[in-house]
């Protein structure tokens, strides 16, 4: 498709703010202004929403096709939230408004979302309390290591590392980086768990925290979690862990009675919020009490006469992480998707997830590797090595399952599994959308054995063929010139 | 209420072909005594229930408010076809397009974005977005500091108090240094800047407008900064760009900012749009994630993640950032407003931002009692010093229907008495008379 720059014509407009009530005024002096105007394009407002419209139609989404892709959790996104964020008191709120003198009343409802949203993740995460604040799960990942450092400052030591399994997401390691943290990687022993003999012998007291998730990123609940937890708060460790598996232990397990210290949320994972090619998504982050005074200010507080305040008055607070009160859209969507399903609904949400991709696993274990032959939580992890033997590999099979209207799975992650493909179905996928994929899955595994270049050649059915990814790299061209 | 399919027979079915009995067996992996010790949640509600609970809470927002806050987050009118265009499910359900085969739409949107922001900011290469304004400037800050090796950094005071708080959190277990210049009279001092500047500089920080509304012209300084081999970062507020000198005429090498201005409602605080565009030489410190042009196995132009190695998801501890979901969302409506006003309408739009602010210090000085700062040229957002204290000002103005502006004694000292006020487009004659009107009436 054309670029909108490529569609261009002088004199078109696709929006006027008519004529200005006020005009006059001298100019401003020609060296603060640009030399000439930016060159946007000119397109009529038809133009425009064609062009995007039809843009659109290119991607595969949650709404137009199954999207299993592992870690997440592309559940569906119920239109309801977004009606709900648009109301004009909600999307019209200036943000400074409850920090004007008088101002807090003008703000009692977003106040109340935000308050009541913290007690909601409190009780489902065991936390004592939780900042609202950071706008993505690496945000919150970040937010967390720096809470981290903050405890351990006070407590009149520094310590040096923070402890990750070869498992985990590249966002820990890098968010622990951030905070100044030099990294200490545990390997994946041979049944599937971290390591425990390896993490006793990198476990000491300079270790600052240990970042895990849980259920793994291999999808599976570690049973030694409290004997990893019990040790790392023996040495002065904190327990950090990292929500994009929440879907799973929605009123199964709570990571606070696990023995975690700090957790991060993927709202836009979990609760339902949409993905939004990307992002916007808000990572909050829960702590237990100990924590609760190194929280980012401001923060939410009800005062005796039910009126919902900032409260700034935190001596040992982190300071400003964002530079409000988080992403409150996403908040919001994610309130009302937690009002409407209630505990009932939470509960159901997980245990679904969790047969859903034991579904999953059951079916196709007998036609792709399965390296750790376990019951799964909300995802099954699979290695393509069987038809990597034949030159079909994982990112073959994404190919063709595109070909065939399926987003693919997530493939080569997590690092410790050969050409591996992450299934995460979610709870809200039907059994016969579950079951097309999983046929689909099954003849690829049979034409990797009869006819692997039928693979290989994939996709042939959409609008492209495979890219040239290394010419992009090599000779990056980042935007259009005119 | 329930999102889930499956009926009694399909759950049945499923777990039979698992080897499973019941549902509780998918949870046998997990020991009693980890299990939940309590879930108290409510139960759930129907679709209606929770819209009149929220719609309720909505109505305890104040909207009807004539709005002259703006601070840096600001109340700009968002044409219907943005709203309709993110609308579309096939983009806010997609997620990141790691495939690119399946989400050609939003790469190439991406890479039009992209485009936008070098085009505003006058600069070679844009990422695919940041979380904010405020998380941008610090990973700009941080591009510098790896680019030069060194760690002092020169913050303007004229910078947003609220991204230099942020920079201050971020930093506080990294070994950067700060100084901050000194505001005088509402702008930058150079004598500030050089007092300050050295080879031990990785880069110095400014904003504009600053955030007293004042525009300023940052060749100068840039120079200086480059002649010791600092790098120069602006935080700009994109509309300014329809009518400003960009950060690339004057020279710097990194410009961030909040695309919130860009078709984006206020929405009390988020989600908003992080940007940032840099010369060409800095391409590789950049974070997040870049859409680039190439070509697909029959020559045939295509879009794609790129540059990946920069990475969390690749360079782990290594990488450039820590960033994974961004905003995608929110820099797809700041395409289709940009693309929407074109050329001439975002020309335009910046006209009667100024113009209005204009016609704004005209009504206001004419108040005994009211002295409008002019010590500098400004955009949509000036100072005003007033006879009493700007708090009670406000306050009494939130009483006659007015957000009247921003008092600045909120961030610095001794500044009790000073307001600061924007006018964007929104704002009509009428309301800016009768603010002024109101402003006489409660001083």
């Amino acid at each position: 498709m054309k670029l909108i720059f490529e569609k261009h014509k002088d004199g078109r407009k696709g929006f006027s703010y008519g004529l200005s009530d006020v005009s006059g005024a001298k100019p401003l002096a020609r060296k603060y202004c640009r030399a000439s105007k930016a060159s946007l394009p000119a397109l009529s407002e038809l133009d425009v929403v064609r062009h995007y419209t039809n843009l659109s139609r290119l991607n595969f989404s949650v709404d137009t096709n199954f999207y299993p892709l592992g870690s997440c959790t592309m559940k569906y996104n119920p239109k309801f939230t977004e009606r709900i964020v648009n109301f004009e008191g909600f999307s019209q709120l200036h943000p400074l408004l409850p920090q004007l003198s008088g101002g807090g009343i003008l703000a009692q409802g977003s106040l109340e979302v935000l308050f009541k949203t913290e007690k909601l993740l409190c009780e489902i995460t065991a936390m004592s309390a939780f900042t609202m604040q950071p706008l993505a799960g690496a945000h919150g990942e970040l937010t967390g290591a720096m809470l981290i450092a903050a405890y351990h400052k006070d407590k009149g030591a520094r310590r040096k590392y923070v402890i990750v399994p070869d498992s985990s997401h590249g966002t820990n390691p890098a968010s622990a980086a951030l905070a100044g943290y030099e990294v200490k990687v545990i390997p994946t022993g041979a049944d599937g768990y971290m390591d425990l003999t390896e993490y006793k012998k990198q476990l000491n007291n300079e270790v600052a925290a240990v970042m895990l998730t849980c259920p793994d990123t291999l999808g599976i609940f570690n049973p030694h979690i409290k004997e990893i937890a019990d040790m790392a708060h023996k040495v002065g460790a904190l327990m950090y862990y990292d929500g994009a598996n929440l879907n799973a232990m929605l009123g199964i397990c709570r990571p606070g009675d696990i023995g975690f210290d700090l957790v991060h949320l993927n709202l836009h994972k979990t609760f339902a919020t949409p993905h939004g090619g990307g992002g916007p998504g808000a990572g909050p982050v829960g702590v237990s009490e100990k924590l609760v005074e190194y929280l980012p200010i401001s923060r939410v507080v009800k005062r005796n006469d039910g009126i919902y305040a900032l409260d700034y008055n935190y001596r040992k607070s982190i300071g400003y992480i964002a530079p409000f009160y988080g992403n409150f859209g996403v908040i919001l969507k994610a309130y009302a998707y937690m009002l409407a399903l209630g505990k009932e609904g939470l509960i159901q949400a997980a245990e679904i997830a969790v047969l859903n991709a034991n579904y999953c696993q059951a079916r196709l274990k007998d036609y792709y590797e399965l390296p750790f032959n376990k019951n799964c939580m909300h995802e099954c992890v699979f290695s393509a090595s069987r038809q990597a033997k034949n030159g079909v590999h994982a990112i073959d099979i994404a190919k063709y399952l595109i070909d065939k209207g399926f987003h693919p799975p997530t493939i080569y992650f997590p690092l410790i599994v050969k050409e591996a493909l992450m299934i995460e179905p979610t709870e809200t996928e039907s059994k016969e959308s579950i079951d097309a994929f999983i046929d689909t899955m099954i003849e690829i595994a049979r034409y990797a054995i009869e006819d692997p270049a039928l693979i290989k050649q994939a996709p042939i059915n959409m609008p492209i063929k495979r890219l040239d990814e290394v010419r992009a790299a090599r000779h990056p061209d980042l935007c259009w010139k005119p | 209420m329930s999102f889930i399919p499956h009926t009694q027979e399909e759950t049945r079915e499923m777990l039979q072909t698992i080897g499973l009995k019941s549902i509780d067996e998918l949870f046998k992996d997990i020991p009693a005594s980890l299990r939940a010790r309590s879930f108290n949640i409510p139960l759930g509600k129907s679709e209606f229930q929770v819209t009149e609970i929220l719609r309720s809470l909505a109505l305890k927002n104040a909207t009807g408010l004539v709005n002259f806050v703006g601070a840096g987050f600001y109340d700009h009118f968002i044409p219907a076809a943005v709203d309709a265009i993110t609308s579309r499910s096939e983009f806010y359900t997609a997620y990141t397009p790691y495939q690119p085969e399946c989400s050609q739409g939003w790469l190439q949107a991406i890479y039009e974005y992209q485009t936008i922001i070098c085009q505003l900011t006058g600069l070679d290469v844009s990422n695919a977005s940041l979380y904010d304004g405020g998380t941008a400037l610090f990973e700009a800050m941080m591009m510098a500091v790896r680019q030069t090796g060194r760690n002092k950094i020169i913050l303007d005071s004229g910078v947003n108090l609220i991204y230099r708080t942020m920079l201050y959190t971020y930093t506080s277990n990294l070994s950067i240094e700060f100084m901050e210049i000194p505001v005088e009279h509402g702008q930058s001092s150079r004598q500030g800047l050089f007092k300050y500047l050295d080879d031990k500089t990785a880069a110095v920080i400014f904003q504009n407008p600053n955030f007293f509304g004042a525009v300023d012209d940052y060749s100068d300084a840039v120079e200086e900064v480059h002649k010791f081999g600092a790098l120069a970062v602006a935080s700009v507020y994109p509309v300014s760009l329809g009518m400003l000198k960009t950060p690339g005429e004057m020279g710097f090498d990194i410009a961030t900012g909040e695309g919130q201005s860009l078709g984006i409602p206020l929405s009390f605080g988020g989600p908003y749009l992080g940007f940032m565009a840099a010369k060409n030489e800095l391409l590789r410190q950049m974070p997040g994630r870049i859409v680039g042009a190439t070509v697909d196995s029959v020559g045939k132009r295509g879009f794609v993640l790129t540059l990946q190695t920069r990475e969390q998801h690749i360079r782990r501890e290594r990488a450039t950032s820590n960033i994974c979901s961004n905003e995608a969302l929110c820099a797809l409506r700041a395409a289709v407003f940009v693309s929407l006003l074109g050329k001439d309408g975002f020309t335009e739009l910046a006209e009667h931002n100024y113009q209005k602010a204009e016609f704004a210090k005209e009504q206001l000085s004419r108040i005994g009692g009211v002295q409008v700062k002019r010590a500098s040229p400004t955009f949509n957002e000036f100072t005003v010093l007033l006879p009493r204290h700007a708090d009670e000002v406000v306050q009494r103005m939130i009483e006659k229907g007015f957000a009247c502006g921003f008092p600045l004694g909120r961030f610095y000292k001794g500044m009790d008495n000073y307001l600061l006020i924007a006018v964007t487009e929104k704002r009509t004659k009428e309301e800016i008379s009768r603010l002024a009107d109101g402003l006489e009436a409660v001083l």
